[in-house]
C-alpha cells in the first residue's frame, strides 16, 4: 500500500508517497521504520501510543488504534495537526 | 576546560545557541570583538540543548523536538555541516499496561567523565535520567530512579511541573570521580550518587521551600540550576525557586547566599555561572519572582549580579544593558562563560538577543538579535580540522 507522509517527516522519506507493507497499522509503521529508521518514534511514543497531534487516516477515516486491520488497497495518511505559533 | 596551550584547540570562540525555533552558531574571533552568526540549523524545531563534547571537540549533540513530532537527539561530527539522528533516543521503559511515561522532550545534555569518553547523560521532561555509552547514538534509562517508587512520588505528575513540563536538569559529573554524580529536578530536589548512579539520595539540607510545605519532602524542592566549581569541585552553587545557595562538601548543608542581594531585586532567577578558575566568583541573572511571578527582569531593568567572595556580597553588572523597559529574562541553560582570561560571559534572552561581556561582566554588548526565544547558550571549543 501507499502511505502519504506529511512534510515534517519527509526528511526521513524524501517522498510524499511511499510504499509500505503490513496487515495492521502497527505493522505498516514498523515497516516504515525499517525503511526509514527513526520515523516511527516521531509519531508513536515508547508506550505504543499515538503522539498528541499526530493523526492517522485510513481511506479518509480517522483511526485511533494501531491494531486496525489493513489491506493492500487501503490508503494510509499521516497528518500533523498543526496549531499554535 | 580547554587547555589554551593545546595546539589542537582553536583560539576562536564558538557559541552554540539553542532556541524555540532552531539553533545557531555564533563565531567569534580571537579578540571576541567580531561575531558572525551561522544558521539556522533545524529551523522550526525546538532545540532545548546543544552541546559540543569538550573531551574531543568534535561530537556535537542536539536535543530536538517539535511541537508535534516526538523527541530525538541529533549528532554531528563536522560542526553541523551534517547531522545524523540517534538510533535510539531517550525513551522510558515500556510499561506492560501501556500506561507508562513517554519522554516529551530531552531537556539537558551532559558529557560524561573524561575516563568514559563515549558516555553522555541526558535529563528529560517528564523527569527522567538517561545515559548513552556510544557518543549519543543509543540511549537507555539510567539508574533506578526513573521507576523507583520514592523518586516517582517526588517527581510528581505533569500537573506538578512548569507549564511546559517538569525537567530533570543540572546533571553534574565530579571531574575527580566518574562515580560521583549530581542531578536536579525542577520539581523534586537535588540528588547525589557516589556509586556511579546505582543509587541516589536527596541533598536538601538547608534549602527552603515555599511557605506551608514540608521542607523534608523532596517533592516540594524546586532547584532551577546547580553548578559545580571547576576550580574547586567540592563547591556547588544553586539557584533555587527559593533563593541562592552554596554548598561546600563534604558538608551537606546548603547555605543561603542570596540574602545579601538588594531587597528590591531579590535572589530569584534561573541561570547561574561559576568562574572557571576562581571558586568564589559567580554570576546570576535575577528575575521578578513576586506576586504572580512575572519572570521578567526586575522593574524592567535587566542586570547580571556577580560575587567575588562566594556570595557574601554582590555587585550589579549592567553597563551596556537597557536601563529601562526591557522585560526579558534568561532561562536556566541560557547563560555561560568561556575559559579565556579575562573570562567572557554570555547570555541569551527570552526575546532572542545574545549578549556578551569580554571583561567578566564589566560591560555588555549585544552580539545577535532577532532570534527566536533562546533556551540554551553554551561555549564550544572545536578541535582544529585541517583545512577549516
Amino acid at each position: 500500500m501507499k502511505v502519504l507522509i506529511p512534510t515534517p517527516l519527509r526528511s526521513y522519506t524524501g517522498e510524499r508517497l511511499v510504499p509500505a507493507e503490513g496487515a495492521t497499522l502497527a505493522e505498516v509503521l514498523a515497516d516504515l521504520d525499517e525503511r526509514y529508521p527513526g520515523i516511527r518514534f516521531r509519531v508513536i511514543d515508547e508506550q505504543d501510543r499515538m503522539r498528541p497531534h499526530m493523526r492517522f487516516f485510513v481511506n479518509g477515516r480517522a483511526v485511533h488504534d494501531l491494531s486496525v486491520p489493513l489491506t493492500e488497497v487501503d490508503e494510509v495518511v499521516i497528518v500533523q495537526a498543526l496549531s499554535g505559533g | 576546560m580547554p587547555n589554551k596551550s593545546d595546539p589542537t584547540v582553536s583560539p576562536s570562540t564558538l557559541i552554540l545557541v539553542a532556541t524555540r525555533k532552531g539553533a545557531w552558531f555564533v563565531h567569534g574571533d580571537a579578540t571576541r570583538s567580531r561575531w558572525r552568526l551561522e544558521g539556522p540549523h533545524f529551523l522550526g524545531h525546538i532545540v532545548n540543548h546543544l552541546v559540543l563534547d569538550p573531551r574531543d571537540g568534535r561530537n556535537l549533540l542536539a536535543a530536538v523536538s517539535t511541537g508535534h513530532l516526538g523527541p530525538t537527539v541529533f549528532r554531528s561530527t563536522d560542526l553541523g555541516a551534517s547531522w545524523k539522528e540517534a538510533a535510539r533516543p531517550p525513551a522510558f521503559a515500556k510499561s506492560p499496561d501501556g500506561q507508562g511515561r513517554a519522554v516529551d522532550h530531552t531537556f539537558w545534555l551532559t558529557p560524561g567523565h573524561p575516563s568514559e569518553p563515549d558516555c553522555w547523560y541526558a535529563g528529560t521532561s517528564p523527569q527522567g535520567l538517561f545515559r548513552s555509552e556510544d557518543g549519543g547514538d543509543t540511549w537507555a534509562p539510567f539508574s533506578s530512579i526513573n521507576d523507583d517508587p520514592d523518586y516517582r512520588r517526588w517527581m510528581g505528575t505533569v500537573q506538578d511541573g512548569t507549564p511546559d513540563g517538569p525537567k530533570l536538569h543540572s546533571i553534574i559529573v565530579d571531574p575527580r570521580d566518574p562515580a560521583h554524580l549530581y542531578f536536579a529536578m525542577s520539581g523534586g530536589g537535588v540528588h547525589e550518587s557516589r556509586d556511579g548512579g546505582r543509587t541516589f539520595k536527596p541533598l536538601l539540607k538547608g534549602l527552603e521551600v515555599v511557605e506551608g510545605f514540608d521542607v523534608a519532602d523532596p517533592t516540594f524542592h524546586d532547584p532551577h540550576c546547580i553548578r559545580l566549581s571547576p576550580a574547586n569541585p567540592d563547591r556547588l552553587y544553586q539557584q533555587n525557586h527559593c533563593g541562592l545557595y552554596r554548598l561546600d562538601r563534604p558538608d551537606d548543608n546548603w547555605v543561603r547566599i542570596g540574602n545579601t542581594m538588594p531587597g528590591e531585586v531579590g535572589d530569584i532567577g534561573f541561570p547561574m555561572v561559576v568562574h572557571p578558575r576562581d571558586a568564589d566568583r559567580v554570576w546570576v541573572f535575577p528575575m521578578d519572582g513576586q506576586t504572580v511571578w512575572p519572570r521578567t527582569s526586575p522593574d524592567g531593568k535587566p542586570a547580571v549580579y556577580g560575587t567575588r567572595d562566594g556570595g557574601d556580597s554582590w555587585q550589579r553588572l549592567d553597563a551596556g544593558l537597557p536601563s529601562e523597559q526591557a522585560w526579558w529574562t534568561v532561562k536556566r541553560q541560557a547563560m555561560t562563560a568561556d575559559a579565556h582570561d579575562p573570562v567572557g560571559l554570555y547570555f541569551g534572552t527570552t526575546s532572542g538577543e545574545l549578549w556578551m561581556s569580554a571583561d567578566e561582566g564589566g560591560a555588555w554588548t549585544c552580539i545577535a538579535r532577532h532570534l527566536p526565544e533562546i533556551y540554551a547558550v553554551e561555549v564550544a571549543q572545536p578541535a582544529e580540522t585541517p583545512g577549516r
